[in-house]
């Protein structure tokens, strides 16, 4: 029975007709609310529009300053196809760069070139060594050139056109004689194009100029087989190695020989009958290949000389007129006798840089019919002519030659000549250099044109007769760059692109019908040619005496090229500065190698400051009246009245300040002989080197690099050469490996992936290349010198070189077990700190151990590292306070402590602390901050990637697929990774391998990297 | 309770016909009359080194571990060799005040106060390095287990790091307390005598309202006793945990079980030399000969004596070891510490630490205060040398000759470490005018037994 209830509030309602409650009625607010419409009648803000205004702009005031840091990126708009972010597209392109020729990998990230690797399927230069590793940071370089110059202003590409062709046509009818000097190019179609060229322009002429020459060679090769190349040499197919002053292992007759040696290398065949190969290497500086031989002999150049003619003479049944001393002549004999034994599976090779040492090597290893020499496809990297390009320079002095054109060259700095021509060469009437940075003939040039980086570029090379290999840009240009190849069609007349010429000319003159396609994406392709065969004898009577030298000198130089600089073109990036000589293990710096002898006998010396960093004196070379003033470093090994001065350092144009360091020794260069006799002065002061390794020696510790005989290792037990240490139990020995002995529990790894990298120490070169790729692919910060001098050094993966102090690592172990009593080990240990004169050397490569049972796990406070279901010890950065009590207690010191910000802080200018630069980071791997221990992860991200891929593609992972950066660029097979879960795996047999054992297994942190023990072939037979 | 006889042939502890009213002006002499110059001085001196200290560890702190001269190899060194030798000095308050309660040695009294004050000051500064020497000092609570937002982050126990946390916190807390309780009667009588409304207001807050009745005494008693009880094993355990830092290690040099016993004794070493340092100067210069007697000076000496030689057996037994170990690595980690490129700093060590005590033998020397006071100091030259050594020596050279280098101090290292001195001596100078340093309280209890003045009524009356 719902009745309406009404509730009155007051007395008036009552009334009903109160015309103050029939107005509340009608209005929903008692009053009259303060709106903008009624400013009118009152003009004022009220308190509620105040309050508004007071909320809005404070409320906007606080957003506005909340602001963070913007980042601005921009989104695609349209998404290229084939760029998916998070994913790396690799493209097959070569290098070139007229000093190192290598097919090889690239990997982009959302379009950014950011890693090399080598293009191990192609068939000849697929093995890429540091530095090639190293030029992707050269094209994000901060000093590459932006833009064409005319007389020092950028100009655009069209007046620059216009300028250069009035200047040619001026000079063509005038007949004005122009050289375009170029490097070694390699290239079919640039060489046709330059032939285009020469038909329109015809008093240009071509001189190819090698930076580094091995014109011997090339003429020797010349005068026998009747074309400019080299001989190839497979050293995985040689027995017996005989090298004289070839570093074969390096940078000789343009590298790439370590990957075959290395095969070779490794003992192989059936048990008890495992061969190696057998290398002697004479030789005045300590090199990557001495280090390698079974048997180094040091001997000055004039020595090498006629240890040549000796062997070269008993191999070829001449007459000896070599003079030799006593000790080189058993040597010599050695090698004669070894290789004789080797018949066919001999080879001879030299760097003498002497027409006369270079046909004798081809006469013998005719004679022998070794099966490592392949002349007839030769090798096309070199073809410099060193007479040639003394007599131009002699003729722009003279204006006989009134143009030059330099392309890849740098003749100014590297000719010996080049600084007393740059007046010369500024009287030209036309002069011009196609460069990517402002070097010294650019700076001298009227005209710069400004070419890209190979990554940029398209390119084409036949590396070998027969192996051709194409170059792909993998980014857009990034300056404002053209080709030397497109420039030269341009002034040609031409309008067709290089592209386009490339592709016409691949079609019509090498592929007959292959694809184009499949070609480019292969980056190489092998055509079937005819080899070339001698068209002329050695006179070998007439060679052996006029190397058979009886000068003498009181000292001798010989320049060579290091590991990580070669000849100098990317001496502005930081990752080859810092990488440290795998020999000296120096970084930031040449020097004057010498013998302990001869620099007491001088007066120069090293010392350790009080912080362990290494101190040089500095003495005055003098090269026929030339001087300069460079640090002195002794070096074992070095020959006696032997100096050692590399190439490629030294303060010039077109580098960073942190750049500028060692001394320029091309001036020395003379006639670019490498060889020079001098005369060494002590000079005042001390240099600062930043050496990364500061003890050389072993200290007999035979359980860090463990070594057998090829002998031993053939006919005894492992338990001989490979002992597990042994622990004492209830006393019962028993192996550090066994369970009994262990405290702690083992986790059950069966399930999954377990990640093993196996380190084969007979294989190892020591080349570097893993370094260099780690540094690339896991953001390694560059530190600069003064910080390495600190032994700050961040590299995640290190290359230790040991010297023996006896003259081989076995004699110190014997050494060290003789020691009887207190004072003998005083002394002892005090000797075994110096290396001796001529030691053995061994190479470690030292990363992060990944120990089951790792030191570094259990220290943490924080718990930041921990160990992965893997296998791997994490580094969790995110979490680490950076007390360095991990590294403290790793037993092999591979933590590396950011001690400083290294990115994005001007105190550290490499390339972390530009935009440019960055571009090279790898997007997978995080930039490490300041005070966290960061060291080798294993490259996990490879490894992930690796698995995901395998989930969504719905199987297996093969072996070989998951790799690391270091493993992937070892071509010599020294580094080998996988998931020892898999049997079958390699990496799998490999652990069970007789020559298997860990690095310091006694401290029993049961690592996961393993290391393969070093077999020397030096038993005399 | 104290018994009020002693026997004669006991030396008396208070010399100088001392009545209870003697004492309380005595020990309260300093905290009312005003700083003299030489106050002043050494006041500002210290100060400054310590204003330097933290210009370095600001420096430190926003630059990087970098401007230290640490290295790859050598992660650690002048930062822990200062955290471990402060923290040794720190031991020899609570052993004087724990230990020697426990073993009712009445001599302590007139030194445990500035004792424990010693040990609390030097535990400040030994907690500095922990933190700063982290490259991420911000984060330093991060070793703290607490609950936080990162998801199920933990701190890992397995870590002597971790332990160091709790040892050296347990130790600075009960340390304070233990210290803290022993000064309320003597705050109480400074609040009672002072004039100066300020000055009453700060003391009774300091004494927390101690009235002085039985119960008080009582619980007082009742406190000490069990605060001894509690603060014995610390003395043993703080310096242990802080040796496993490295016994529980890998490295040759620091993998050694000898470890805890030889630190705790180097750490009493250490501690009562620092005591001597300290308290022949503040006798001299707060007038308290006669409560820090010769006597006192000698006892302290006797235990560096002792100690002193355990410490020189640990060292040649560290070496025995080595030797009789067969271990390569061992034998030549030590072969290096005394032979090697710091051989310097292990003689140094051995001379100071070994030889120097030696000198206590002779009664003459110990009871000489000059004496006394230059040993004290080379003592502790000795123990900041021995810490230096097992930590870089062991470090510089480990198992791979690869990665052998040498460590240099850079000024911000020196820096710092003169800092901490500084701020120690900040702390104990303000303590010196501020805080009765003597335990006035206690050394009233046994004024009647082993007071000279009364001793001498007790010979009268025989």
């Amino acid at each position: 029975m719902p009745t309406k209830k009404t509730y009155w509030k007051s007395v008036d309602q009552l009334e009903g007709n109160n015309p103050m409650i029939q107005d509340l009625k009608q209005n929903e607010f008692v009053e009259k609310l303060p709106v903008e419409s009624d400013s009118e009648s009152d003009p004022g803000t009220s308190r509620r529009d105040f309050l508004k205004y007071v909320g809005f702009s404070t409320a906007a005031a606080t957003l506005a300053a909340c602001e963070g840091p913007v980042i601005k990126s921009v989104p695609y708009v349209v998404q290229p196809e084939r760029i998916i972010p998070g994913i790396a597209n690799y493209y097959a392109t070569t290098i070139a760069d007229g000093f190192d020729f290598a097919s090889i990998l690239i990997k982009t990230r959302e379009g950014r070139p950011i890693k090399v690797e080598s293009n191990k399927i192609a068939s000849t230069n697929n093995s890429a060594n540091a530095r090639v590793h190293a030029s992707v940071l050269s094209m994000y370089d901060t000093l590459r050139l932006q833009g064409p110059m005319a007389n020092g202003i950028d100009v655009s590409w069209e007046d620059f056109y216009l300028q250069i062709e009035a200047k040619l046509k001026a000079m063509a009818v005038t007949n004005k004689s122009i050289v375009l000097l170029t490097q070694t190019l390699a290239s079919p179609t640039t060489q046709s194009i330059i032939d285009a060229f020469i038909a329109r322009y015809p008093n240009v002429r071509q001189v190819t100029y090698d930076t580094i020459s091995e014109d011997a060679t090339v003429q020797a090769f010349e005068n026998i087989y009747g074309i400019r190349a080299m001989a190839d040499y497979d050293f995985s197919k040689a027995h017996s190695i005989v090298s004289v002053a070839a570093d074969i292992v390096g940078d000789w007759q343009g590298g790439g020989f370590d990957k075959g040696y290395s095969q070779a290398r490794v003992p192989k065949g059936g048990a008890g009958k495992k061969m190696m190969s057998k290398h002697f290497q004479f030789e005045s500086n300590m090199s990557l290949s001495g280090a390698n031989a079974d048997h180094r002999v040091p001997a000055t150049p004039n020595e090498l000389k006629n240890i040549l003619a000796s062997i070269a003479a008993q191999i070829l049944g001449k007459t000896d007129t070599s003079t030799l001393k006593e000790s080189h002549q058993k040597q010599v004999a050695n090698a004669v006798k070894s290789l004789r034994a080797a018949g066919k599976k001999g080879v001879l090779v030299t760097g003498i840089d002497e027409v006369a040492a270079q046909e004798l090597v081809l006469a013998v290893n005719q004679k022998i019919a070794s099966e490592a020499f392949e002349p007839e496809f030769p090798k096309l990297t070199r073809q410099g002519n060193t007479q040639e390009v003394l007599q131009l320079f002699k003729d722009i002095q003279s204006k006989k030659v009134n143009g030059l054109i330099t392309f890849g060259v740098n003749p100014l700095l590297t000719l010996a000549e080049g600084p007393e021509m740059t007046a010369s060469f500024k009287e030209l009437d036309l002069s011009l250099a196609f460069v990517s940075k402002e070097d010294e003939t650019a700076a001298a040039a009227q005209y710069v044109a400004a070419v890209p980086h190979y990554l940029e570029a398209w390119g084409d090379y036949e590396l070998k007769k027969g192996h051709y290999a194409l170059s792909q840009p993998t980014i857009k240009p990034l300056f404002d760059t053209q080709q030397f190849q497109d420039v030269l069609l341009k002034l040609s007349g031409s309008s067709a692109s290089y592209y386009e010429r490339l592709k016409t000319y691949w079609n019509n003159a090498i592929l007959f019908g292959a694809s184009w396609n499949q070609t480019l994406h292969d980056g190489y392709i092998h055509r079937d040619v005819e080899g070339i065969s001698p068209q002329n004898a050695v006179d070998v009577s007439k060679q052996i005496t006029s190397l058979a030298t009886t000068e003498e000198a009181e000292m001798q130089l010989v320049l060579y090229t290091k590991t990580g600089m070669g000849d100098g073109q990317q001496a502005n990036n930081p990752w080859l500065q810092e990488f440290p000589d795998p020999v000296t293990r120096v970084s930031w710096d040449n020097y004057l190698s010498i013998s302990k002898k001869d620099a007491d006998r001088i007066g120069l010396k090293n010392i350790n400051i009080a912080n362990g960093a290494l101190n040089g004196s500095y003495a005055k070379i003098t090269v026929n009246g030339k001087s300069l003033t460079a640090p002195v470093l002794i070096q074992p090994g070095q020959a006696l009245g032997s100096v050692g001065l590399a190439l490629g350092y030294g303060e010039r144009m077109g580098l960073k300040e942190e750049m500028q360091v060692g001394v320029n020794a091309y001036p020395l260069y003379l006639g670019q002989n490498k060889t020079q006799d001098v005369t060494i002065s002590p000079a005042d002061g001390y240099h600062e080197f930043a050496c990364v390794q500061l003890h050389n020696t072993m200290m007999g510790r035979g359980d860090i690099v463990k070594e057998t005989t090829l002998e031993i290792f053939n006919t005894k037990d492992s338990y001989y050469w490979n002992p597990v240490p042994e622990v004492s139990k209830n006393h019962m020995e028993m192996p550090v490996t066994s369970p009994e002995v262990d405290m702690w529990q083992e986790f059950d790894r069966s399930i999954g992936h377990h990640f093993n990298l196996s380190i084969d120490l007979n294989a190892c070169t020591g080349c570097g290349a893993c370094v260099i790729a780690c540094h690339a692919e896991n953001n390694v910060p560059v530190v600069g010198k003064t910080e390495i001098r600190k032994s700050r050094d961040m590299h995640w993966l290190r290359i230790d070189r040991y010297y023996s102090s006896d003259a081989t690592f076995e004699e110190d172990l014997d050494k060290k077990e003789n020691i009887s009593g207190l004072g003998d080990s005083l002394t002892t240990f005090g000797k075994m700190e110096q290396a001796a004169e001529n030691p053995q050397v061994t190479f470690q490569p030292v990363m992060c151990q990944h120990c089951n049972h790792a030191p570094c796990e259990t220290v943490c406070p924080v718990a930041a590292s921990s160990h992965g279901r893997q296998g791997q010890n994490h580094m969790a950065y995110n979490r680490c306070v950076g007390t360095r009590y991990c590294a403290n207690n790793c037993p092999y010191k591979v933590r590396r402590f950011n001690w400083f910000l290294y990115n994005q802080n001007d105190e550290f200018d490499y390339h972390m602390n530009n935009d440019l630069g960055r571009m090279v980071l790898n997007p997978d791997v995080v930039v490490r901050s300041r005070g966290v221990m960061e060291k080798c992860s294993m490259c996990i991200q490879m490894t992930q990637k690796t698995i995901l891929d395998a989930k969504l593609e719905g199987r297996q992972i093969k072996d070989g697929e998951f790799q690391t950066a270091c493993s992937n660029a070892c071509d010599s097979g020294a580094l080998v990774f996988g998931d020892i879960n898999d049997k079958e795996s390699q990496v799998a047999q490999l652990k069970e391998d007789s020559r298997m054992y860990h690095l310091l297994e006694h401290v029993g942190t049961k690592p996961n990297v393993m290391y393969q023990v070093k077999v020397r072939n030096t038993d005399q037979s | 309770m104290a018994s009020h006889y002693e026997a004669p042939i006991r030396k008396p502890l208070v010399t100088g016909d001392k009545s209870y009213h003697d004492v309380t002006v005595d020990v309260a002499a300093p905290v009312e009359g005003t700083a003299n110059r030489e106050w002043w001085i050494v006041f500002g001196i210290a100060l400054t080194a310590f204003l330097y200290g933290v210009g370095c560890i600001i420096y430190t702190i926003s630059t990087g571990i970098g401007t230290w001269g640490l290295n790859k190899t050598v992660g650690w060194a002048w930062d822990i060799t200062n955290f471990v030798w402060w923290v040794g000095i720190g031991h020899a308050g609570t052993l004087i005040s724990a230990v020697l309660l426990l073993f009712r040695q009445k001599w302590r009294m007139a030194i445990n106060r500035s004792a424990e004050a010693m040990t609390i000051f030097s535990v400040i500064q030994a907690g500095l390095f922990p933190i700063i020497h982290m490259g991420r000092p911000w984060l330093a609570y991060w070793v703290l287990p607490i609950p936080n937002g990162f998801g199920s982050l933990w701190v890992n126990f397995n870590s002597p790091l971790l332990w160091d946390v709790f040892a050296i916190s347990t130790y600075l807390s009960v340390s304070l307390v233990f210290w803290w309780t022993g000064l309320l009667p003597d705050f109480a009588m400074i609040r009672d005598r002072a004039v100066r409304p300020f000055q009453k207001k700060i003391y009774s807050l300091l004494s927390f309202g101690w009235s002085g009745r039985a119960k008080d005494w009582q619980r007082f008693e009742e406190v000490s006793l069990v605060l001894a009880g509690l603060a014995t094993p610390l003395v043993l355990s703080v310096h242990t945990i802080v040796s496993f830092d490295f016994a529980t290690s890998v490295i040759p040099g620091w993998h050694t079980t000898i470890f805890p016993p030889y630190f705790v004794a180097g750490a009493i070493f250490s501690g009562f030399a620092m005591v001597n340092t300290l308290l022949i100067i503040m006798r001299k210069v707060s007038h308290l000969e006669n409560y820090i007697t010769v006597q006192h000076i000698e006892l302290m000496n006797i235990v560096i004596m002792i100690t002193g030689s355990i410490v020189g057996v640990a060292y040649i037994t560290e070496l025995v070891i080595a030797w009789y170990s067969g271990v390569e690595y061992e034998q030549y980690a030590f072969l290096n510490r005394a032979t090697g490129p710091y051989w310097w700093a292990y003689w140094s060590m051995m001379t100071c630490n070994v030889f120097s005590p030696q000198f206590m033998w002779f009664k003459k020397l110990r009871t000489s205060i000059m004496f006394s006071f230059i040993i004290s100091i080379v003592v502790n030259i000795g123990m900041w040398f021995e810490r230096f050594v097992i930590i870089v020596t062991s470090l510089h050279r480990d198992y791979l000759p690869s990665s052998w280098t040498m460590f240099s101090p850079t000024f911000v290292d020196i820096g710092i470490f003169i800092g901490t001195i500084g701020f120690f001596f900040v702390l104990f100078l303000l303590y010196a005018r501020t805080f009765p340093v003597i335990a006035q309280a206690e050394v009233k209890t046994i004024l009647k037994s082993s007071g000279e003045k009364y001793k001498k009524l007790r010979d009268a009356h025989e």
